[in-house]
């Protein structure tokens, strides 16, 4: 196949499976006697191996990251902004993976995924992943693919958290860590956020205890509603006043007008909410946000987050989003003070934007000129 | 900063030194730390543009503000701070001196020299805040709130417990010497190395 379009996109690309065959333990103890990862790549792996890039996905991404699966996709992958020839992850000179996180419902054994035991779904059985089991696991797809030290580790969001506890858990693997819109660690606020998601996922009839799939049922109301309220604190409310207004998509506000009115932001919520509730599911929801509930970084260092990242070798690049409030700027600023604390390399920006947390996957001049410059300190020069 | 300022501000910084540069633009003058002197660099900057423009010549690069107190740097994290031609710039002056000879052994301080005699004439004969090339800004919008001079910044270095290690000074090349023997009155510009006091 030939290349869309667009001259700096990695053009088709096709989702690849490793099969691992040795068991996998998780960090709360649960094996996985064998399972698959699904992962995308993006150029070409050097004969040193000196330019292999990791991308780790936030909460409802996936391995694709860049490019088109076929000709009727309408969107390409979800970080196509910062991946391809020319850009600022460049896949002319860098050789890029991003797998689906084990437990994840895109391909990588997961909740909808067989359970070779019971020849069912795993549905509500399937371990409960943390991040450092993520970290783990693709450590597994590198030595896979013959990779055995990554140019840089990069993640935004959940995957910037993941980035973060890649360059603590196996500091030799890691030269380059690139930690956007992340934090340290979640706050009250954001497990609360997480606790309303699950709670409107457990409270749908069709949950059916997590075995919706073998009983052929989907709570799409319940992901539904999760959905709108994660989306909701992904935008700012700037963000939200520029791009909805108090703009009605029907009905009127002239007088005898009774008609039922919506909202444009309404009508965009309730689109969000339908289209992702019977793309992605639903106990992947729950266990995704529960990674997030338990991520934390000092959590094996004494609570310490200087002694934690002490541990890591790599140049750290961290940035976050002035408006952003599922993980503010204060949250990059402590990992980045940390870090200084701790005498690790580190360039820190604050980018100003009315995105939100979103940030790190749209448009923005100078946060593309900041990850493109940086990026040029990673792999072979 | 001046070429002359940047000579100065080299010859004093060791060799592989730990260096902050606070108000660090484009990194030029770190890259050049760097690439002639051998310094660990990290510099501070505020616009984002600039920001950019040091990551790209290789360098680590905070965004902040200087003025929100340096916070992100613990006690003598470097060897030496510099900060060229900001000071008047900044919103408590004497708040980051302090902080200044905190984190870092030694701190290297450039800033015009208000006390010259051509401000001393615009101000005396014409009754106006002086403008030149050097000083290309009205009073209403100047970046350069807290203008001193020689003699101010001693006196605040004295209140504040913080030693002079050595002073340079720039003048017009006719009044080099002019400039050593009255600094306050002929410097242009002035260079200090500053550390705290017993440090």
């Amino acid at each position: 196949m030939t290349a869309p379009s667009a001259e700096m996109s990695v053009g088709y690309v096709e989702p690849q499976v490793a099969c691992f065959d040795s068991p996998f333990t998780f960090a709360n103890g649960a094996v996985l006697e064998r399972h698959e990862l699904v992962y995308e790549t993006y150029g070409k792996l050097s004969s040193a191996g000196d330019n292999a890039v990791l991308i780790c996905h936030a909460l409802s991404g996936s391995h694709h990251a860049a490019g088109l699966h076929s000709a009727d996709d309408r969107r390409p992958g979800w970080w196509d902004l910062a991946i391809g020839p020319g850009k600022p992850i460049d896949t002319n000179r860098l050789f890029v993976v991003c797998s689906n996180n084990l437990g994840c419902c895109d391909g990588s054994s997961g909740p909808n995924t067989i359970n070779p035991t019971t020849k069912e779904p795993w549905g509500g059985q399937f371990p409960q992943p943390q991040v450092s089991d993520w970290v783990r696991s693709q450590k597994q797809l590198a030595e896979y693919l013959g990779i055995s030290q990554w140019a840089a580790v990069m993640g935004g969001s959940l995957g910037g958290m993941q980035a973060l506890q890649w360059a603590v858990d196996f500091p030799d693997w890691v030269e380059h860590c690139v930690a956007l819109a992340a934090a340290p660690g979640l706050t009250a606020q954001n497990i609360a956020f997480n606790e309303i998601a699950r709670h409107a996922i457990l409270s749908d009839p069709d949950w059916s205890e997590g075995n919706y799939l073998a009983q052929d049922k989907l709570p799409t109301r319940g992901v539904a509603l999760a959905r709108m309220v994660g989306h909701l604190t992904y935008m700012s409310a700037d963000g939200m006043s520029d791009r909805f207004g108090r703009e009605l998509r029907e009905g009127g506000f002239a007088p005898g007008n009774n008609n039922e009115w919506v909202f444009q932001v309404e009508s965009y919520l309730r689109h969000q909410g339908a289209r992702f509730s019977t793309q992605f599911d639903a106990n992947t929801y729950v266990l995704m946000t529960r990674a997030l509930d338990l991520f934390d970084l000092a959590s094996d260092h004494e609570g310490d987050l200087v002694t934690a990242l002490s541990q890591a070798q790599a140049s750290f690049l961290v940035a976050s989003f002035s408006s952003d409030w599922r993980f503010p700027p204060q949250r990059s600023v402590e990992i980045r003070d940390a870090l200084m604390a701790a005498g690790k390399s580190v360039t820190y920006a604050n980018i100003d934007t009315d995105n939100g947390h979103d940030g790190f996957l749209l448009p923005n001049v100078t946060y593309e000129a900041l990850l493109s410059q940086w990026m040029h300190r990673v792999g072979p020069s | 900063m001046s070429r002359l300022d940047l000579k100065t501000v080299l010859g004093w910084v060791p060799t592989g030194s730990r260096v902050l540069d606070l108000g660090c633009g484009d990194g030029r003058f770190l890259q050049r730390l760097r690439d002639e002197r051998g310094v660990i660099g990290v510099g501070v900057d505020i616009d984002p543009d600039k920001l950019v423009a040091a990551v790209g010549k290789g360098l680590d690069v905070i965004q902040e503000d200087i003025n929100d107190g340096l916070r992100c740097f613990t006690t003598n994290r470097f060897d030496v701070v510099v900060l060229a031609h900001a000071l008047q710039e900044l919103t408590h002056p004497h708040v980051a001196l302090q902080r200044m000879v905190d984190i870092a052994h030694e701190a290297i301080v450039s800033f015009p020299n208000f006390g010259h005699w051509s401000c001393r004439l615009h101000l005396g004969i014409k009754g106006k805040m002086p403008m030149s090339r050097a000083m290309p800004f009205h009073w209403y919008d100047t970046p350069n709130i807290h203008f001193c001079t020689v003699r101010d910044f001693e006196s605040l270095c004295s209140a504040l417990d913080i030693d002079i290690i050595e002073r340079a000074t720039i003048a017009g090349s006719a009044q080099n010497a002019l400039g050593k023997w009255l600094p306050n009155l002929f410097a242009s510009s002035a260079i200090y190395r500053i550390r705290r006091s017993g440090g």
